[in-house]
Parts: C-alpha cells; structure tokens; sequence
C-alpha cells in the first residue's frame, strides 16, 4: 500500500512513525499533518518524544517503522535531498566557539552549497537582520545564550529552507532575548517559511498557530490552543502540560 | 570502484574545502596544540638522542663457509653457543649475504675463507669475518662481543695454542652501514616514525568524538555535506601538520645528532605519506568507535604502547618471543620503521621497500574504508 501523495499545502505528513531504543518506545505510531506556511508546535514533558520525533524529520535517525514525507521528501530515501531543503537548529545550537560568528555562518552557508559572493551577500544581510552585524567579528563562545541562538538561526537559514526545525531553540535565553527570537520567527513564517518548533515555554506554546501534545511517544492532542485546552477541559496550555506530566510520573 | 568515485566527486564538489578550511581556522586559533604537536617530538628527540641504550642478542645470521672443514663447521657452533647469533642459512656467495642484509632477513654473516683451516695447521692464526648490520648499532655491539667470546673459547676446543704471530683466532667484526656505531642514528629515524603515530592516532581519534560531544557533529551531518567531504576534510589538514612534524623532528636529529640521510629524501616523503594516511587512518576508525572523548584516548593509548614496544623501535624484533613478532606484523609502524631506517641508514630504495610500503598502503585503504564506512550522518 502506498501512501496517496501529500496535498501540495502539506509540509510535513507522518504516518505510523514508530522509534524504538532497545527497550525503550520513544515515539509510538505518530500520525502528523503540519501544514505550510505555519509555526507549528510540538510540546510535551521530557522524554515524551519531540526531539526524537524532530531528529527522524530531519534525517538524522531512520524510523523503526512507519512514514513521513517532508518538503516532498521521503525520509527514508531521499534524507540528502532533504537536507537541502530544511534548515535545523538543534538544542546545543552547534556553533563551533574558536570560530567567529561571520566564520560560522559562512561555513554552514557553504555546505549548503550558496556560492562565495551570494555567500557573503546573504551573510551581511542576515547579520543585519538578526542585529549581529556589530558582533560579526567575535568568536562565537564569548557571546551570550541569546546572541548564540541567533547566530545558529543565521547559520541555519542561510540557505532560505522552506521549512525550519527548532529543537528548544529558547531554552536559557533571558525573556527579552525570547520575544525577539520569536518576532524573528514570526517574520519568517509571514515570507511563507513553515516552522516547526518544540519549547518549554507555554507562554510561548499559547501563541502558536497550531501545536501537538506528545507524551511518552505518544500523540495526545493536535490543533490549536483553544481546541487542545478545550479537549483537556483546562483552562490554559500550561495547566495542560502540568497535567500531562502529572500523568506520565504517575505511570512511570 | 564506487568508493573511488565517491572520493573524487567528494573533492570536485568543493563541499571539502569548507571543511578543510573551517579546520585550519580551528587550528590556527589553537596555538597550544599545534605547539604542542610540534614541539613535545623535539624533547623526544633530546630525551631518546642523549639517553637511550639498549642491548640485543640473537642476530639472525647467515653463514659463507669456504672452508667446509671440521674447523669451520667448529667455529660456526661455537658462534652459536653465544647465543649471540641465531644461524639462519649457508649461501654461497658474497652477492647474497649483501642481499640478505638489504632485504632485513638478516643482521649478520659469517665469512669462513678457504684457508681457514689450513692457516691453522700451520700455526698461524685462523682468519674469519662477521659482516653485521650496524644501522642497528646494538646490533652491532651483539656482534663484536660474541666474537670476543668466540675467540676465547675455540682455540682450546680446536686444540691450538697462541701462534707465533699472536692470538690464534683472527675473528673481525666489520660492521656495514654505521661504521661510527652510534646508536643515537639508530633512534632517532624510528622516533619519527613514533612521532607521527603517537600524535596523530590520538588526535585523530579525537577529531569526530569531540565535536560529537560538542554537539556540533550533528549540525554538521544535517547539511548536504557527504561523509566523504566531512571525514576527508579532517584528515587532509593533519596530514600537512603531519609533514611538518616529521620535518621538524628530521632537521633536528640532523643538525643536533648528525643523522644521516643516505638514500632519497623525495622517496622518504612520498613514503611516508603512506603511513601518515594508516595513521591517521586508524585514528579515525578509532573516532567512529569511540562514544566520548576519554574512550577514544584510551583506544589510541592500547595502540600506542605495543607500537612502541613490538614494532622494533626500541628492542630488536628478532630477539623478540614469535607472538610478540606476530604482534609487531599487525602494526603499521613496524613497516614504516623499516622505510625509514633503510632510506636514512642505508640508502635502501624502492627496489627493497616496495613491500613494506604495499603493506603500509593496504593498511591505510582498510582503515579509511572501515571509518567511512562505519561513519553514518545520524545520531543515533
């Protein structure tokens, strides 16, 4: 049986996706539509699949079992074609620190193959856009949490991917440093970027467009805010999250 | 087939370049490693020139009897009995005693002439030579006091007293190769060899396993880049430092200890690119196996030290048990050690090196096949 092709609004399709570890199920039969052009969120409790759910996405693990076309990628067999059409942030940012923040995005642009004067002509404009432009020259490890996360934005959209994963991209970042990320990321989205973003925060998580709730593999919820708390009968996101957790220490 | 022309795509496609610049970068805004790549050898150097001394027995050796006489065949057991030389053959002639001790089967030969016995009978002192390969000058000194002793025991087992001329043996040591018997010209050749596999396998084990933990690999495998670009674009840039540290470590030992250099220095370096790819060739399988930094330390460490101690560098590998021999084949080293010694020592070109080196290159093939091979662009 074949999967009938993904509608051409549809970034991201899963069907079945099944990660084991040994032991362990780390995402369980997970059915996913995320739809272009929107920032989607994946929350959950620790250890609740969203990273492995991300790294399967992008190519960097193969399923157990199960589907998932993404950008009109199989990722089972076309993860190279894939790669140079998404960009990834992944939660340790993986900038290199002897290297400068100029030096960083021009080594990732180049893998991504953008040609030495489009590379630079990108770069200024990036820098610029993300306020780094007075940074450009400073090695990466003397920059702070949130200059950091932008820097390894830059180095991640260098090559104008239409879709773009953010593995807790905000985690320990200061607040002011957060709301800038996330106006960024939202500028992004409005020029037709789809983004598909995990977080802590519920704060942020409320202000999504869409989002999953993902709790020990498993997929519990999927739609927006409103509908999700409307399922739970909470009256917040949060009080969601807390719930779930609650959830999962109590089977655990 | 396909491997190849995965390697050649790797390097048109200039995803390489990126890599192998970005390296350059790191290693030039980390001053302390490249000193220390470069200078930890030359106080090697200094340590193993001015006090390293060790002895060795068992000389496999060859025997030239002309004189196929009671005495000789005497004289050739009493050699033996020292335990100094081990008999290995008779030839025939002098052709192959210079063959056997090119080709590095043999350290020593026995030359009996003709007249031996009846020099003898005549009362006047027996005259015999021992050839040795003193480009190992403990070698050497295996030699000259084995014969010492020969030439006290034999006169009373073959029943003659001291001649009219003097003693009644004449038993010369002619060493080939190193006539000044110094063994710092020995050492310093195979602390090149030392250099390079001591500070490359280590450091490229390193390589992938650090920025594995860093967590920037896994930036790294999302991009388009082919494993053969990432892994390709590690080795290259080690194996220019490479070159200079062997550079270095030559330079010194020839202008501090008057090492020699008898053959091609061009052949030396085109050789020694062999054995620079096994090396860090094996430091990458190393990086591919390894889960954290420390364990990658600890595999390049297990291989360092029977490097060092089967290989030859310092004890002669054949007064060495066979499993120790054994071991010592495995080990790429032992191989280069060979090249090294003969090109400087010797003079010895491709005609005798040509199947260390295919050893060498075979070593390099696997190990980089296995490390890209084993190299995945996941996580998991």
């Amino acid at each position: 049986m074949t999967a009938p092709a993904p509608a051409p609004d549809v970034a991201v399709r899963t069907t079945k996706l099944r990660k084991v570890f040994g032991e362990l199920v780390a995402v369980d039969h997970l059915d996913l539509e995320i739809l272009r052009g929107e920032v989607f969120g994946v929350l959950g409790p620790n250890g609740s699949g969203k990273t492995t759910t991300i790294r399967m996405l992008c190519g960097l693990m193969r399923p157990t079992s199960g589907d998932a076309t993404v950008v009109g990628c199989d990722i089972r067999t076309e993860s190279e074609r894939l790669r140079t059409r998404i960009g990834y942030m992944s939660q340790r940012f993986g900038l290199y620190g002897d290297l400068t923040v100029r030096e960083n995005c021009s080594f990732y642009a180049s893998l991504y193959g953008l040609a030495p004067d489009e590379r630079k002509t990108r770069i200024d404009e990036l820098l610029g856009d993300l306020e780094l432009s007075a940074r450009s020259n400073d090695r990466a490890s003397t920059l702070s949490g949130g200059l950091k996360q932008r820097v390894a934005l830059a180095c991640a959209i260098a090559h104008r991917p239409p879709l773009l994963f953010l593995d807790e991209p905000t985690a320990g970042v200061d607040p002011a440093a957060r709301r800038q990320f996330w106006k960024i990321i939202y500028d992004l989205a409005a020029k037709g970027t789809t983004i598909v973003v995990t977080t802590h925060y519920m704060d942020e998580a409320a202000k999504l467009k869409r989002l999953a709730f993902l709790s020990r593999g498993h997929l519990i919820a999927v739609g927006t805010p409103e509908m999700v708390t409307a399922q739970f009968g909470l009256p917040t996101i949060e009080d969601v999250f807390v719930e779930l957790q609650r959830r999962d220490e109590a089977a655990a | 087939m396909n491997a190849l022309m995965r390697f050649f795509s790797a390097i048109r496609t200039s995803l390489l370049w990126p890599m192998v610049r970005k390296e350059f970068i790191q290693l030039r805004r980390d001053p302390g490693t490249l000193g220390m790549i470069l200078g930890i050898p030359a106080m090697q150097l200094l340590l193993f020139g001015f006090a390293v001394r060790t002895e060795v027995r068992h000389l496999a050796t060859v025997v030239l009897d002309e004189s196929r006489t009671p005495e000789s065949r005497l004289l050739i057991e009493t050699i033996v009995q020292t335990q100094n030389f081990d008999l290995v053959g008779h030839v025939t002639d002098r052709a192959a005693i210079e063959h056997a001790i090119n080709g590095g089967e043999v350290r020593a030969a026995l030359i009996i002439p003709p007249d031996f016995s009846r020099q003898l009978k005549r009362g006047e002192p027996g005259s015999a030579q021992i050839i040795v390969d003193a480009a190992n000058p403990l070698a050497s000194s295996a030699a000259i006091s084995g014969a010492a002793l020969v030439a006290t025991i034999l006169p009373s087992r073959l029943g003659v007293g001291p001649s009219a001329t003097g003693p009644p043996l004449d038993l010369r040591v002619r060493p080939w190769y190193n006539p000044s018997g110094e063994s710092t010209t020995f050492v310093i050749p195979g602390l090149v060899a030392v250099m390079l596999m001591m500070t490359f396998v280590v450091i490229m084990a390193g390589a992938i396993v650090r920025e594995r933990e860093v967590g920037t690999l896994e930036q790294l495998v999302v991009t388009p880049i082919s494993k053969w670009a990432l892994l390709l674009g590690k080795v290259v840039p080690f194996v220019i430092i490479a070159y200079l540290q062997m550079t270095n470590v030559l330079l010194l030992g020839w202008l501090v200890f008057g090492v020699p250099v008898r053959g091609s220095i061009l052949l030396l370096y085109a050789l020694a690119g062999v054995f620079i790819l096994a090396v860090l060739g094996i430091g990458l399988m190393i990086s591919t196996f390894a889960k954290s930094q420390a364990a990658a330390q600890q595999l390049a460490i297990g291989l360092i030290m029977p490097s060092i101690l089967l290989s030859g560098f310092l004890f002669p590998r054949e007064a060495m048990p066979a499993v120790a021999q054994w071991i010592g084949n495995l080990l790429p080293i032992t191989y280069f050690l060979e090249i090294v010694r003969g090109i400087l020592l010797k003079g010895t070109g491709m005609n005798e090196l040509w199947r260390p080196t295919l050893l060498l290159l075979a070593f390099a093939v696997v190990t980089l096949a296995i490390a890209v091979r084993r190299f995945a662009k996941t996580v998991e």
